[in-house]
């Protein structure tokens, strides 16, 4: 049957891209009439940031799939470890993510289950 | 002025473009979205879902928590309404993102497919290479080029996407595992960067504390609690540093 063939994929326009793209929609809508320079672009700017940062935090203290089977301190250890390679070699990104997963790949290998 | 030529307004465009693709194939974020949807890939093809599915779900959805959200809850065989829930939620953070970088990339010409193009593409990579490389850009070619460097990331991330699910039966868990550490890794060391402002430090900092405190105490809404209470908190702070000086 075409229509069972297509339901998955009913599946993911409506929960996955219409919930995800209407904040998206949403953002072009706010964004209009206001200024690069604005106050109010401080305060969203702020709000976004937080909101990612917390994204981040999430991930590494509740971590989901694979990264889930290592242990909760090597992963904050990782973390720690990659950001201080990070400010080390002058903001360098390269740098601070190569070190973190190095981090974490021997964390896992030496304490891991 | 050369401006209101239309012929050289779309040269600048089309040159705008191309520059934003060849500043999204140099950027970091080239590895680290490599290394994310070929988790996202594998995750996919372990809960049984099909390749062209898994791409599709990339090009549509385009943005790494969402997708596995959506992914995994529906393979866990969640129902359609709690997942949709789920990955609307997360999608909360794409609201401000859009807001604050829209406004750097406009010009004063109707642009509208172009705007939903880029509003389509802002995911934390292209946000945070956007915010950082616009502005070096004359005005006209801003939008053209922001969609330049997501045209250069969503590329690389649809291959990574179909390779993950081909080379799911050979990653050991390790190695997905590393993958999955890309995002926060990555995220947090461009975040820092990009971090010049007093008010985008202090949220910064509170995000990392607030985010997994909610989380605990199981508050709904969790992340959006997040963003509004930790960027409004960074906010005032900087209001009161402006009014000291």
């Amino acid at each position: 049957m075409i229509l069972h063939d297509l339901y998955p994929y009913f599946i993911l326009v409506f929960v996955g891209f219409l919930p995800n793209e209407v904040w998206r929609w949403l953002g072009i809508v706010l964004a209009r009439g206001i200024d690069e320079n604005s106050e109010v672009l401080v305060w969203v700017r702020a709000v976004a940031t937080a909101v990612l940062t917390g994204v981040v935090a999430k991930i590494v203290v509740y971590s989901p799939g694979a990264l889930a089977g290592v242990p909760l301190w090597v992963r904050l250890a990782a973390v720690g470890v990659g950001m201080i390679a990070f400010f080390l070699a002058r903001q360098s990104i390269f740098v601070g993510v190569g070190t973190g997963i190095g981090a974490l790949v021997l964390g896992n290998t030496l304490f891991g289950g | 002025m050369a401006q209101h030529d239309p012929d050289s307004c779309s040269t600048t465009r089309s040159g705008g473009f191309f520059a934003g693709v060849r500043a999204g194939y140099a950027s970091i974020f080239q590895i680290v979205l490599l290394g994310t949807f070929v988790s996202i890939g594998a995750l996919a093809h372990d809960l049984g879902f099909s390749a062209p599915w898994v791409v599709l779900s990339t090009v549509l959805v385009w943005a790494g928590p969402a997708q596995v959200i959506l992914v995994s809850s529906l393979g866990g065989g969640g129902a359609p309404l709690a997942v949709a829930v789920a990955v609307g939620l997360s999608g909360i953070r794409l609201l401000p993102m859009v807001m604050s970088l829209l406004p750097i990339l406009r010009s004063g010409r109707r642009q509208t497919a172009a705007l939903l193009l880029a509003a389509h593409f802002t995911a934390v990579s292209m946000w945070l290479e956007s915010l950082r490389l616009a502005p070096t850009r004359p005005r006209e070619e801003r939008l053209a080029f922001a969609n330049g460097i997501g045209t250069s990331f969503l590329t690389t991330s649809v291959i990574a996407t179909m390779s993950g699910h081909v080379l799911a039966a050979n990653l050991p868990k390790g190695v997905v595992a590393a993958l999955l550490f890309l995002t926060p890794m990555s995220f947090l060391t461009s975040l820092t960067r990009n971090s010049r402002h007093l008010a985008d430090r202090i949220a910064f900092v509170a995000g990392l504390l607030l985010g997994p405190l909610l989380a605990f105490y199981q508050i709904g809404l969790d992340l959006l609690w997040t963003g509004l209470i930790g960027g409004t908190a960074a906010y005032l702070v900087h209001l009161w540093w402006e009014r000291r000086r």
